[in-house]
C-alpha cells in the first residue's frame, strides 16, 4: 500500500475533521456487523471493521491510502445493524469528505462525480442531468465519456435525455444557500 | 402521522423526474389523479442534494433538502410532503429528523436559510409514495380503481435501501412488505424473495461500475420467476435497468415504476404510463399485458373518483 501524501503531523485541518469521525466512532467495539452487513465489502480492500479501527487509532495515512470508503453506497445496513447504534454511514461521508477537502489528487480523484453533481446543482438550482453528465467526464477524461456512450445512445433512443442549453429558470435560486453555507462552513463563497 | 385523511399533497418530484425519470412523473400524477388525491407541486423547489451533497458539505446536505420543506411549509401550510424518489425522500426526511434531534443543527440550518429569509419551522411531515399509497390510500381504494387488473402477472417488489433505512419510517427495514398489499390490489401476484431490501450500487454503477454489478446482477438474477421487478425509486431503476447486459444477464428483465404498474391495472394504455421510455421491456412483455383479461363485468366508470 503506497503512503498517501497526507499525514496527521503535516495537516492540522484534516487531525480536526479526523478528531470529529473518531468521536462518531468511539464505541466501537469491532463486532464486524458492518462488514458482514456491506453489499460492497467486497470490493474493499479493507473492511469497514478493520477501517474504523484505524481511523480510531489515528492512522489516517492508511485509511486514505485505502480509500475503502469510496465504495460506499449509503444503503444504511451497518448504521440500522450496528449493535452500538453508531452513524456508520455518516462516518463514511465524513471521509469522502475530508479526502474531497484535501485537494490532493490522488485523494480527491473519486469525488469527481460528486463535485460535478453539486457544481451542477449549486449553478442551475435543479439538476440537469446531461450537462452535469458532461462536466463529469469533462473532469475524469475521455475514457469515462467513451464508456457512457452506448447506455446515453439507448436513452437517446428511448427520449430519456433532455439537451437544456442557455440559461434556466432556476439558475440564481440556490445561489443564496450556498454562499450562507460556504460562509457558515467557513470556506471561501466560490464566485 | 395522522394523515389518514389527507387528500393535497405537496408533492416534490425532485430532478430525476423531471429528466431521465420522467415517465415516473407522468404516471405519478396519472395514477394519484385517479385515485382522488391531488398533488402541489412544491413552488420553485430545487435539488435536495442527492447522494452528492453529504460527500461534499455536511451543512448543504441539510440545508438543500430543508429549504424545499421550508417552501413547502410557507405555501402549502398543513400539507405532508410527498416524494417519489427514494433519495430525494431519505434527505428530506434526514433534514427533518436531525433537525428534531438536535436543536442546535436545526438553528444552523436556519440560519443557512436566512440568506434568503426563509423561515423554517421543520412543520410538514416527509413521505414517500408507497407509504402514501400503500397506508393513506391503501389496498382497498386501489382495488377498486383497478379496472384491469394484472391477473397472472407475477412482480417483485424492489424497495431499495432509502424508502427503508435508516428511520424505517413505514415498512421493515430489512424484511419490507408494504408493497405486496399494493401490487395485490392491482390484481398481480407477487414473487416471494429476498432481495426487496438489498443495495443496487447506488452511484457506484457510475463512480465505480465493477463494484455495482455484482449488486446488479444478484437482484435481477433473484428475480427470474418474476414477469417485472417494480420500483420506487429512479436511480434502483436506471442501474437495475442500464447494465443488464454488463451485469451478464442472458435477456432483458422488465424494471417497471411502482406507478407505471398501477397505472396499467387501473386501465391507462402503455403510452399513457410511458412504457416507450423503459430501457429494457423484453419483447413478449407488452403481449402478456394483453393477455390479460379485463375484469369481469366490467363497467365504465367515471375517472378521478377512485
Amino acid at each position: 500500500m503506497t503512503r498517501s501524501p497526507l499525514t496527521l503531523a503535516a495537516d492540522p485541518a484534516l487531525a480536526d475533521a479526523m478528531r470529529e469521525v473518531r468521536a462518531m466512532l468511539a464505541a466501537c467495539m469491532q463486532c464486524g456487523t458492518c462488514s458482514a452487513s456491506c453489499p460492497n465489502a467486497q470490493s474493499m480492500d479493507m473492511t469497514p471493521r478493520r477501517m474504523w479501527r484505524l481511523v480510531l487509532l489515528g492512522r489516517a495515512d492508511t485509511v486514505f491510502s485505502s480509500g475503502a470508503f469510496w465504495m460506499c453506497s449509503n444503503c444504511y445496513a451497518c448504521t440500522l445493524r450496528c449493535p452500538r447504534g453508531l452513524p456508520l454511514t455518516s462516518a463514511m461521508n465524513a471521509l469522502k469528505r475530508i479526502a474531497g477537502a484535501s485537494g490532493h489528487p490522488a485523494l480527491a480523484r473519486h469525488g469527481a462525480f460528486y463535485r460535478a453533481f453539486l457544481d451542477n446543482v449549486r449553478r442551475r438550482g435543479r439538476v440537469r442531468e446531461t450537462e452535469m453528465m458532461m462536466r463529469y467526464f469533462g473532469a475524469a477524461g475521455p475514457r469515462e465519456a467513451l464508456r457512457f456512450t452506448p447506455l446515453g445512445l439507448r436513452m437517446l433512443r428511448r427520449g430519456k435525455v433532455r439537451l437544456e442549453l442557455g440559461a434556466g429558470r432556476w439558475d440564481t435560486a440556490l445561489a443564496p444557500l450556498f454562499e450562507s453555507a460556504a460562509r457558515l462552513e467557513g470556506k471561501e463563497a466560490r464566485p | 402521522m395522522n394523515t389518514a385523511t389527507a387528500t393535497r399533497y405537496a408533492y416534490y418530484p425532485g430532478c430525476s423526474l423531471t429528466g431521465t425519470a420522467s415517465e415516473y412523473d407522468a404516471s405519478v400524477r396519472l395514477v394519484l389523479e385517479r385515485l382522488g388525491v391531488e398533488l402541489a407541486e412544491i413552488p420553485g423547489w430545487t435539488c435536495c442534494g442527492a447522494s452528492a451533497a453529504p460527500a461534499v458539505s455536511a451543512l448543504l446536505a441539510l440545508a438543500l433538502p430543508a429549504r424545499n420543506l421550508a417552501l413547502a411549509e410557507r405555501d402549502l401550510p398543513g400539507c405532508d410532503v410527498l416524494a417519489p424518489c427514494s433519495a430525494c425522500y431519505l434527505n428530506l426526511l434526514t433534514a427533518r429528523q436531525e433537525a428534531r434531534r438536535d436543536h442546535r443543527l436545526h438553528a444552523r440550518v436556519q440560519e443557512a436559510l436566512e440568506g434568503e429569509h426563509l423561515p423554517w419551522a421543520n412543520a410538514a411531515p416527509v413521505r414517500h409514495l408507497l407509504d402514501v399509497l400503500a397506508n393513506d390510500i391503501g389496498p382497498a381504494r386501489i382495488a377498486a380503481a383497478a379496472q384491469r387488473p394484472l391477473a397472472g402477472l407475477v412482480l417483485a417488489p424492489y424497495y431499495g435501501c432509502q424508502t427503508l433505512r435508516p428511520y424505517a419510517a413505514f415498512d421493515d427495514p430489512e424484511h419490507p412488505t408494504s408493497m405486496d398489499a399494493v401490487l395485490r390490489a392491482a390484481g398481480a401476484e407477487v414473487l416471494e424473495w429476498d432481495k426487496g431490501a438489498r443495495c443496487c450500487g447506488a452511484s457506484l454503477s457510475t463512480t465505480r461500475r465493477q463494484a455495482a454489478l455484482p449488486r446488479i446482477a444478484e437482484i435481477l438474477r433473484a428475480a427470474a420467476g418474476a414477469d417485472a421487478v417494480v420500483t420506487v425509486c429512479p436511480m434502483c431503476q436506471m442501474n437495475l435497468e442500464a447494465f443488464q447486459r454488463q451485469a451478464g444477464l442472458p435477456g432483458p428483465v422488465a424494471v417497471l415504476y411502482l406507478s407505471q404498474v398501477l397505472g396499467l391495472a387501473m386501465g391507462l394504455d402503455p403510452g399513457q404510463v410511458q412504457l416507450g421510455r423503459n430501457l429494457a421491456v423484453p419483447p413478449g412483455f407488452l403481449a402478456r399485458l394483453r393477455e390479460v383479461p379485463p375484469a369481469p363485468g366490467e363497467v365504465v366508470q367515471a375517472t378521478g373518483t377512485g
